[in-house]
């Protein structure tokens, strides 16, 4: 078999991300904490986008999946801790690896859970089914002691490093790239642009919404696993509904749909969030005027093709 | 020969409002059909049945074999029933390209794992159906505009793409909602051609639902007539241009519209 440019764009970003954090003890720990903090929203943007922007499906539960999947795999590595503290560090790296896929798969099973009974519904409908979803997974934590309640989870062991964010945003990238690039994926763009047409081509679109869902929550789910053994601490506070809408507020300033231009938009508003650091209680404002202004001169987003436009009515 | 499509007996009620009334027809394979009748007689409702966007009050749909009410609209293009819309609902996003390969879903013997490991078998599957799209757009004149965005066409080549998109998904019996609608004259006639083309070539039976007369006159092998949601009247085109229950329905719709 001839290698082919997806697995070679694959490798490339492995590497890369080994590159990287082998020269990470040069940069300046400030820089090394941006580009974490860059790489996770990198993971979250491009996962929301095969939602939002692909699909074309409204969820504002990202916040939620991120959840469910940072205190699944901060759990893991809590009650481990006492037998890896002792094991040399590779031990507690497969460990942790093995973590944030359970992490990420609980979060896709919340996704499946969640996606199947709601993604009957369309655009606002589902936007505000999702929506609760991820207030009930935040209030739920918030309400159970074992999960440390309103005080949150500390003393998380901090194995996320520059090699696992980007190896992870680099699969996260070739997963919905690769899925959109084939004849199966294409589907995905159908349902967005006419889900009635789609249906009568022989596309189940309900399997695809579920499809795109499920994948989206499982990287939520590992991007949260990221950022608890990042952080080392979590609190439902955290993973607030405002934490969705910096998501999608990546989505759409990166253009839906476009995979380059979300993971752009999610470095870019990482930046601009270490920029406004000092001025915090203004930093939405600043966002929300940078939104109007790119949705009057730029409606798709920065690098998106998919214009908006009037919805055809639903009779066929 | 066994009929490709029956109904019998289909009824459709929307609350108190009977649509469709106790409808019995049939096609035979590669036969070519009209559906006329004056407007809200229920032609489209009908589609809607035959399609599984809606599901019929009482009846039974049969289609080489397999019944259909109740059916999933993507199970039963699965099994032969392809359609084009009345208002074009292409995928305006994508590509002329894309358009027609996302048709040919259905028939993946590839699904999600293998876009994601993208192996031998995998660029095979995409490499065959890379043709086979080239292929059709070869025989409708649109190669040249493989990669031009879909709502980037012009009014009759999204028409001709849409029934290519339909023929895409392999289907026996080709359901057609007013293909003519917002056609010129020259552009009806070519319209009419093409319908005869693809009869032909790919050996399908075909359902039109039309208002202009000559396109269906022109075209069909049969017509049925609904006025009210029945059936008044069936035959050759001869027949039913010269059947006193037609002329009515058409001039009595005229007289109540002066």
């Amino acid at each position: 078999m001839k290698p082919n440019i997806a697995h070679i764009a694959l490798a490339a970003g492995l590497v890369a991300s080994f590159v990287l954090n082998a020269i990470a003890p040069q940069l300046d720990d400030y820089a090394v904490n941006i580009l974490v903090l860059a790489g996770i929203n990198i993971i979250l943007a491009v996962s929301l986008n095969l939602v939002n922007g692909h699909t074309g499906q409204f969820s504002l539960g990202h916040a939620g999946f991120m959840a469910a999947g940072a205190y699944t795999s901060s759990i893991i590595t809590l009650s481990l801790s006492p037998v890896l503290s002792a094991s040399p560090v590779w031990q507690g790296h497969v460990a942790f690896f093995g973590a944030l896929l359970v992490g990420g798969l609980f979060a896709a099973l919340c996704g499946f859970l969640v996606g199947v009974p709601s993604l009957r519904l369309r655009g606002d409908y589902l936007a505000i089914v999702t929506l609760g979803f991820g207030e009930i997974i935040r209030v739920v934590i918030q309400n159970t002691e074992a999960l440390g309640g309103a005080r949150g989870l500390e003393g998380i062991p901090p194995y996320t490093n520059l090699l696992w964010t980007f190896g992870i945003a680099t699969v996260a990238i070739y997963v919905v790239a690769s899925l959109v690039n084939s004849t199966y994926g294409r589907g995905f763009i159908a349902v967005r642009d006419d889900e009635i047409a789609a249906e009568a081509m022989g596309i189940n679109t309900t399997k695809y919404k579920v499809t795109a869902f499920v994948i989206g929550a499982f990287f939520a789910g590992l991007a949260g696993g990221l950022y608890a053994h990042f952080i080392s601490y979590i609190a439902p506070e955290g993973f607030n509904f405002l934490k969705s809408v910096d998501v999608v507020v990546m989505v759409i300033l990166g253009g839906m749909g476009s995979t380059p231009g979300v993971a752009a938009a999610a470095v870019l508003l990482t930046l601009l969030n270490e920029l406004l650091r000092d001025f915090e209680q203004y930093r939405m404002i600043v966002f929300a005027l940078l939104l109007i202004v790119l949705m009057i001169i730029r409606p798709q987003g920065l690098l998106g093709n998919f214009q908006r436009r009037k919805r055809k009515p639903a009779q066929p | 020969m066994n009929p490709l499509l029956t109904l019998k007996s289909v009824t459709m009620e929307f609350g108190g409002l009977r649509a469709i009334g106790d409808l019995d027809f049939h096609i035979a394979p590669q036969e070519m059909v009209g559906l006329i009748g004056p407007n809200g007689a229920g032609k489209t409702t009908v589609f809607n049945i035959i399609t599984g966007v809606y599901k019929p009050t009482r009846g039974d749909i049969q289609f080489q074999g397999h019944p259909l009410q109740g059916k999933k609209p993507n199970r039963i293009t699965a099994l032969g029933i392809a359609r084009t819309f009345q208002n074009i609902r292409l995928f305006s996003s994508l590509s002329v390209f894309d358009n027609v390969r996302t048709a040919m879903n259905g028939r993946l013997r590839h699904g999600i794992i293998h876009s994601f490991t993208r192996g031998a078998a995998f660029q095979a599957e995409e490499a065959r159906i890379r043709d086979e799209v080239f292929s059709l757009l070869d025989i409708f004149g649109l190669k040249d505009d493989a990669d031009r965005q879909a709502s980037g066409l012009p009014y009759g080549d999204q028409r001709r793409l849409e029934i290519v998109r339909a023929l895409a998904t392999g289907p026996s019996l080709l359901l057609l909602d007013e293909p003519a609608a917002g056609m010129n004259p020259t552009e009806k006639v070519r319209l009419m051609e093409l319908i005869h083309f693809v009869h032909e070539k790919f050996r399908i039976a075909v359902l039109l639902v039309e208002h202009d007369m000559r396109v269906v006159m022109g075209v069909c092998q049969r017509i049925v007539v609904l006025d009210y949601g029945q059936k008044i009247a069936e035959g050759t085109p001869d027949a039913i241009q010269r059947d006193p229950k037609v002329i009515e329905a058409y001039l009595g719709e005229e007289a109540t519209h002066a």
